[in-house]
């Protein structure tokens, strides 16, 4: 059954998957890698961004990826205010490791119900030109439906890494992540850095959702189903590195789909989570984080 | 005098006991009178089937309130005390012992799905009570409870009957078909009718030469269908859920699938919003539904009823046709208001027997149990779509866009075969 057509097609998968993985599990990377904010509400946000895209596709026939991106300033401003609350409840008290997590479990499941208030429970889809549609390269087959979510994720994540890396406030990001009271000392305010940070985060659900729902049908609690993915491609990319968070991202879309196409798509979770275990042995701070 | 003052005296004590009495059994009888029967169920309004348990809902009110308008049963109205089990099987035991102990229901039914109904069966057997259920794929078969009674017409044989069909139409094909795949989600529901499948495949001589399962949660199903293509078999069976059906239908017209039949088991393509948002991509699939709009399957009252329901579900955020699961929801609740009707009573054991001996007229046809409370007879339609439009969702209201191929009583059209021309 190996062939090298088959073994392409399933790399190229795989890299494409990655892509949609390194998407949702982005603004993770900022919120829970570089601020240390346990947000499990994460993938709620990201299903969150895909009703927004439904509904503006289904109504005024909008590109989802482009409500994604029209609506990524909303939804900054939603991670802004959320953290305020999260800030002056819980980490200025010292409460957040616990109190934290219950707050960002009860936005869960607010969210979730919230979108079920407004919206019901069927299951929702968009429609676009690409979706359905492939291009072929030789012996490999490329769809739209998973290329779209890969360039957008490519563009996002470099966009990001980029602003992190050569900008003030990005750095300043980077910095409070390290040490906020050196930060502090410099004349900088790490809160209103986290505060903007944890918006960026919020921000890139937006359009993280409008390409889950490129990819598949959604419903309100579908999210879920992402929680442990996300949290994982964190840690094993190493917290706090974006770039570790994109490979980490690939090697387990590559791992999921070769082992989907060669052993049986049942594997595919413990082959990847195998992977994220033996990482984490050898390299406890994950591929790329600091020791 | 003494004697005659005696007398009156216990006629009078008497007499105000004997209307006391009297005062007190009418008080009581009416308020027997007056009392509801309660009807409980645990039913998915949250988590991953909640789409169907919400369409569900609507369809078991219609029919409250249709029975209450008639004056109730037993000529009491009718109530539901129901709980949101949020698709989750370890939240339902509990919510039938509430039921049953705390809110004293006087009749239970299923919520829907197989995972739904098997946790409540321990709870509902202890207490002989006769269980209507919802959707529940072989559930019986591990119980042999007598007092199930199986709503969804999938035969005395569910795990082989779900897939006979597919199978049975593949060998009629010539040049007959050789070859299978089988894909199914790690659910009980899936993993049943990939049991069956597999046993049906052998029976009619079609070798396996692809048997996987994938894990719920799974994005991407390219990989999988290639891998599938690349075992090149004839025919392709799916047992999967909503999600998972969308990803490979989608990934088979991606990767060009080549295969003769394909279809099967798949949930969710018989559910409006995903029809619209698939359309041709639907075309020549084979796959099972229980009720489509057809001449050989109009029923007394099922148009009547998906008027309703149509009316009832606008704005809720659920399947607007409700052709697939609400018509049984509806007719499940029919059965039981017949039964309890019949019997005079809330007897559970002469509900049971009345059900197991008579055949019920409701909106989805006619209703017969077999010993272990499925359909005696299978009515597991094998439907094709054709011809479908892109974004048009009243083309699934009218006869043609989905075709009965199986079995040959409610047969409304033939076979486009195969399905990669």
């Amino acid at each position: 059954m190996l062939s090298v057509d088959l073994l392409s097609n399933a790399l190229v998968a795989g890299v494409l998957l990655g892509g949609f993985y390194a998407a949702v599990a982005i603004g993770l990377a900022i919120s829970f890698g570089q601020l240390d904010i346990v947000n499990i509400a994460h993938p709620a946000f990201v299903i969150l961004g895909s009703y927004v895209a439904w509904k503006l596709n289904s109504t005024l026939g909008f590109d989802p990826v482009l409500v994604g991106v029209l609506a990524a300033p909303l939804f900054f401003l939603i991670g802004v205010a959320m953290y305020r609350i999260y800030y002056a409840a819980f980490e200025r008290t010292g409460q957040e490791s616990l109190s934290g997590l219950a707050f960002f479990f009860g936005i869960m499941f607010i969210i979730e119900v919230g979108i079920m208030l407004v919206y019901g429970v069927d299951y929702r889809l968009v429609s676009a030109g690409y979706i359905g549609k492939s291009v072929h390269l030789g012996p490999v087959g490329i769809p739209f439906r998973m290329l779209v979510p890969f360039t957008t994720a490519l563009v996002m994540t470099g966009g990001i890494w980029l602003y992190l890396s050569r900008t003030f406030m990005g750095r300043a990001i980077l910095a409070v992540a390290q040490d906020p009271l050196a930060l502090q000392l410099m004349g900088a305010d790490p809160v209103r850095i986290k505060q903007f940070a944890f918006g960026l985060a919020i921000a890139t659900t937006s359009i993280a959702g409008s390409l889950l729902i490129i990819i598949g049908p959604v419903e309100p609690s579908i999210g879920r189903d992402y929680i442990g993915r996300v949290f994982a491609i964190v840690v094993l990319g190493g917290m706090g590195s974006i770039s570790g968070m994109f490979i980490a991202a690939m090697i387990l879309g590559v791992v999921e789909s070769v082992v989907s196409t060669f052993a049986g798509p049942s594997w595919a979770p413990a082959v990847a989570f195998g992977v994220l275990l033996l990482t984490l042995a050898l390299r406890p701070s994950g591929l790329f984080g600091r020791r | 005098m003494m004697k005659r003052r005696s007398f009156m005296r216990a006629s009078l004590a008497s007499g105000v006991i004997a209307l006391a009495a009297a005062t007190g059994s009418l008080v009581s009888f009416s308020a027997q009178a007056a009392k509801p029967i309660k009807i409980g169920f645990s039913m998915a309004l949250s988590g991953g089937l909640a789409g169907a348990g919400k369409a569900a809902l609507i369809a078991m009110e219609i029919w409250k309130d249709d029975i209450n308008k008639k004056g109730g049963l037993l000529g009491r109205q009718v109530e539901f005390v129901y709980y949101d089990d949020a698709t989750s099987p370890s939240t339902v035991p509990g919510i039938y012992t509430k039921l049953l102990d705390v809110d004293k229901v006087d009749l239970v039914v299923s919520s829907y799905g197989t995972n739904e109904i098997s946790p409540a069966m321990p709870i509902v057997m202890r207490k002989k009570l006769v269980f209507p259920s919802l959707f529940g794929l072989a559930v019986n078969d591990q119980f042999h409870y007598n007092r199930y009674f199986q709503i969804m017409p999938a035969g005395p044989e569910p795990k082989l009957d779900w897939s006979k069909g597919f199978f049975e139409l593949a060998s009629e094909q010539h040049p007959k078909p050789e070859s299978v795949a089988i894909i199914a989600a790690d659910s009980d529901f899936a993993l049943a009718a990939a049991a069956g499948a597999k046993e049906n495949a052998k029976k009619f001589g079609f070798k396996i030469v692809y048997d996987k399962t994938y894990p719920p949660g799974t994005p991407d199903f390219t990989p999988i269908v290639r891998a599938i293509q690349a075992a090149q078999p004839d025919l392709v069976f799916v047992a999967s859920y909503p999600p998972g059906s969308v990803g490979i239908v989608k990934a088979a017209r991606e990767v060009g699938l080549k295969a003769k039949m394909f279809g099967g088991g798949m949930v969710g393509l018989q559910f409006a919003g995903i029809q619209k948002n698939l359309g041709p991509m639907l075309d020549n699939i084979v796959n099972y539904h229980f009720w489509v709009p057809a001449k050989t399957l109009n029923f007394p009252g099922i148009n009547e009823f998906l008027k309703k329901y149509e009316e009832a579900a606008k704005g809720k955020g659920v399947d607007p046709l409700g052709q697939y699961l609400p018509p049984y929801a509806y007719a499940y609740m029919q059965v039981l208001g017949h039964a309890v009707e019949a019997t005079h009573g809330l007897d559970q054991a002469k509900l049971a027997a009345y059900m197991h001996k008579h055949t019920f007229n409701t909106v989805v046809g006619k209703v017969k149990f077999g010993k272990n409370g499925e359909w005696a007879q299978t009515r597991m339609l094998m439907t094709q779509f054709r011809n479908v439009k892109p974004n048009d969702l009243d083309q699934f209201r009218k006869e043609g866009t989905q075709v009965v191929l199986y079995p040959r009583q409610w047969k409304s059209g033939k076979m486009v075969y195969p399905f990669s021309k």
